[in-house]
């Protein structure tokens, strides 16, 4: 893969809290962090709770705003930082590109599954009945029971909120797929569905940051792993290194 | 029978019964009016012999603007005799010693209420419009802070609002006097309680048409050759009333504005020109004497 | 940088100050000292040196407190207060060249009439109660120069289906309705034009709950099918989260942060949007 460019490259990454609230109190979410990632590659980060991995990828994303650093992106033939690109330009990355799977299903209640992944299509130009037969093809795919297809996801239980809530991120078929603890709450007839997914997304030339607890996962997944404490960068494998 | 040789000029009064000073401020405001097609102009409207709300406004405005040489013609409901006109007559000639008719075409000055009379008027002729309520919009909006902004802005839409509603409710425009029209484009007024029927006459017309609401103070004006046209919707538009298949029982005519009265027999419908006037005049030219107006 | 000058709605420098005024009134007023009212002479100042690009098809959230400006801004362009300072600039209206706050009083009408929506707090101040539930959709329309019965008809009828009213009820008076079907008759007259810009202004507060989520279920849904810019003040995160692309948060007048709504919510910048956002139920 090394004849591949660099899709992302993050250089230097800092971000800081000054909660204001509490006496402006100071807390570091991680420092000085540099990496990059080929197109297509998939890397894995990892490290124990609090060491930052959560906040690199909020970064990348710009739910947090990075505090120092560079975090580039290539696309359309040209660079962007994430860092400091215009709320609007992120906005149309997101729209096009960049997606993110949280730990927790975010939706609206009321909205059936079905129509949280059609949704997705319709924003991106898809006619209404089209979508609706894609949503359904992913939710079968995830193997989602097709009597919940039209209810709201909150009532269904953690694991089943997890694949809709992974099916929404794949069936934008994203060009960067950030990942919070994809597999955390499946058993493993669903991770391996959840596995056999990625995979495939990968095939089809989308690059990928995951943040992993499950190694067995991980190794089934990722070229390289990035390894945290204390929310500095303690060392980048590949793969096979680790294991 | 009316007989109008029978008033004469009382002494004691000033020309036409107002001081000059005020027939000066009224003539100034008709003139700004004139200037402003379809504008309300404010005027202070003092007090008269007559009360108000019973033509005083139109009767400043005609006592601001007669003279010695006019001939005045006074109309009550398209008719000389009723009692507001044969009132408003005597303190006119008492004041002024100017002579009457009840000819359209003699008169150089007609003052009227509800009607405009069905012979067409000359660009040497005024006609003078009591008016009871001069803002078109009252239907819509009681403060008149608003209507006046409501003016100055242009913005109509609740009077459109409400002529969709009217037809919502009742499959046409039920409005029947008081039609509100724009005039010049630009500004909307109430016309005064003339039928539809008249509404049409304003526009383009040879004859100025001056307003004035006494009660309410205002004075406005349709110059000559000025459009005015009553609101109406492109796919239901403003109509006259409808007197198809009817004629005078006097006069014959079926073309004009009539009044329908029971009295054909065995109480039956009849109806009768509201124009008296023009009405004894088709008649007399028959050789059929008796008036309408001396009834 | 692909991200162009392409705007709905620019506002620059936007300020309304309500009394009198001295030099000192915006030196002294602003979150730095937890005031909007001028110390030296009373004034309040509701609004102060705002500024933002609303793009085409955006949602920007105005989220703060009440008397921080919000409600101000909005009635300041949709022209229901005079401004005094600032521009704005429509790209629908004079090629984006023309300062709207300059114009006069009966440009403003058109611009309003042709270009703009408004949805208030208070559906009274937005339709007639008097007026039908149709004639109310037909105002806005007769406003913006439609002069044809039986397109008005057929317009407001689909506008008020698309709102979930009745079309039993479109000639009913919305003084009988329930306060949330007033709303959506609201909504349905704001769009009658099919204006480029959409203001909301706290358009479900005071609504019961589940009545609010089928409002918002409404403009979400107006917003992907049209869309439509819009400007959606509120004091509820929730409503913010659930609709806003972007926010900006208002405090004693000033506007202290603007960003991505999920940083907005995730990693509040300023002291107060974290007080804020710290506040959330």
């Amino acid at each position: 893969m090394s004849d591949q460019y660099d899709l992302l490259s993050v250089r230097g990454l800092t971000k800081n809290f000054t909660l204001h609230l509490q006496s402006r109190k100071f807390l570091r979410g991680c420092e000085d962090v540099s990496f990059s990632l080929k197109a297509g590659e998939f890397m894995g980060v990892v490290g124990p709770s609090g060491a930052g991995k959560s906040t690199i990828i909020k970064c990348i994303y710009r739910s947090y705003l990075p505090s120092a650093g560079e975090i580039i992106y290539r696309t359309g033939g040209q660079d962007i930082d994430l860092a400091k690109a215009p709320d609007r330009e992120i906005i149309r990355l997101r729209r096009r590109e960049i997606s993110y799977v949280s730990q927790f299903l975010k939706v609206i209640p009321r909205v059936p599954a079905v129509d949280i992944l059609a949704e997705q299509l319709t924003e991106r130009g898809w006619p209404r009945n089209k979508a609706k037969d894609r949503a359904a093809e992913y939710l079968e795919m995830m193997n989602i029971d097709p009597a919940l297809w039209d209810t709201s996801p909150s009532t269904f239980s953690g694991g089943e909120q997890q694949r809709v809530n992974l099916a929404r991120a794949l069936i934008t078929k994203p060009r960067l797929l950030l990942l919070d603890e994809p597999t955390a709450s499946l058993d493993a007839e669903t991770k391996k569905v959840v596995i056999q997914a990625l995979n495939q997304l990968r095939k089809q030339g989308t690059t990928m940051v995951g943040i992993f607890h499950d190694t067995d996962v991980m190794k089934r997944l990722v070229d390289r792993v990035f390894t945290m404490t204390s929310g500095r960068c303690k060392s980048i494998k590949r793969m096979q290194e680790v294991v | 029978m009316l007989n109008l040789k029978a008033i004469e000029r009382k002494g004691g009064y000033n020309f036409a019964f107002l001081d000059e000073n005020t027939k000066r401020e009224i003539r100034r405001k008709t003139l700004k009016a004139v200037a402003i097609p379809g504008y309300q102009v404010p005027f202070a409207s003092p007090e008269l012999p007559i009360a108000r709300g019973w033509g005083t406004g139109g009767l400043q405005v005609t006592m601001s603007i007669i003279g010695p040489d006019d001939t005045l013609k006074v109309i009550d409901q398209g008719c000389d005799g009723g009692v507001n006109a044969v009132n408003i007559r005597k303190l006119l000639v008492k004041t002024t010693g100017v002579g009457t008719t009840f000819d359209t075409a003699a008169a150089s000055i007609i003052q009227t209420r509800h009607r405009i009379p069905e012979e067409p008027m000359s660009g040497r002729q005024i006609l003078v419009l009591q008016v009871p309520i001069p803002e078109p919009l009252r239907f819509v909006e009681a403060s008149m802070a608003k209507t006046r902004e409501m003016h100055s802005e242009m913005d109509y839409s609740r009077m459109w609002v409400f002529l969709y509603e009217n037809i919502v409710k009742w499959g046409e425009i039920t409005i029947g006097a008081r039609y509100p029209s724009l005039v010049n484009k630009r500004y909307l007024i109430d016309p005064s309680p003339i039928p539809r029927w008249d509404v049409p006459k304003l526009h383009m017309a040879e004859t100025l048409y001056l307003f004035g609401a006494g009660r309410e103070k205002r004075i406005y004006a349709v110059p000559p050759h000025t459009s005015v046209e009553p609101l109406e919707f492109e796919d239901i538009r403003f109509r006259v009333e409808d007197f198809s298949g009817k004629a005078c029982v006097r006069c014959g005519s079926d073309h004009t504005y009539m009044n329908e009265i029971y009295g054909g027999p065995g109480g039956g419908k009849l109806y009768v020109c509201s124009d008296s006037s023009r009405c004894d005049k088709l008649r007399a030219q028959r050789g059929e004497a008796k008036t309408h107006a001396g009834k | 940088m692909p991200a162009s000058n392409a705007f709905v709605l620019r506002v620059t420098n936007l300020a309304k100050r309500y009394g009198q005024g001295c030099p000192s009134c915006y030196a002294l007023t602003g979150p730095a000292f937890a005031t909007n009212i001028c110390p030296c002479c009373g004034s309040i100042v509701a609004c102060h040196d705002i500024g933002f690009d609303l793009e085409e098809g955006e949602i920007l959230g105005i989220v703060g407190e009440s008397g921080s400006g919000k409600s101000t801004l909005v009635r300041c362009l949709y022209f229901d207060e005079e401004v005094t300072g600032g521009e704005a600039f429509l790209a629908a209206y004079g090629k984006g060249g023309v300062n709207l706050f300059a114009e006069s009083s009966q440009r403003k009408r058109f611009i309003r009439n042709h270009l703009m929506g408004m949805v208030y707090q208070n559906p009274l101040l937005g339709i007639k109660p008097h007026f039908t539930a149709g004639g109310n959709v037909a105002e806005k329309l007769l406003t913006a120069d439609v002069y044809n019965y039986a397109d008005i008809r057929a317009r407001a009828a689909s506008l008020l289906t698309r709102t979930e009213i009745p079309r039993a009820r479109m000639d009913d008076f919305p003084a009988r309705f329930s306060g949330g079907m007033q709303q959506r008759v609201q909504i349905a007259k704001a769009l009658a034009n099919n204006p480029p810009l959409l203001f909301l202004d706290e358009i479900t507060t005071g609504l019961d709950l589940s009545v609010q989520a089928r409002v918002l279920d409404l403009v979400k849904e107006i917003q992907r099918e049209l869309g439509i810019a819009m400007l959606v003040v509120s004091h509820d995160l929730g409503v913010i989260r659930m609709l806003a692309d972007r926010t900006a948060v208002l405090k004693n007048g000033r506007m202290v942060e603007i960003g991505l709504t999920d940083q907005i919510l995730e990693d509040p910048q300023h002291q107060y949007t974290q007080l804020l956002v710290h506040s959330m139920l």
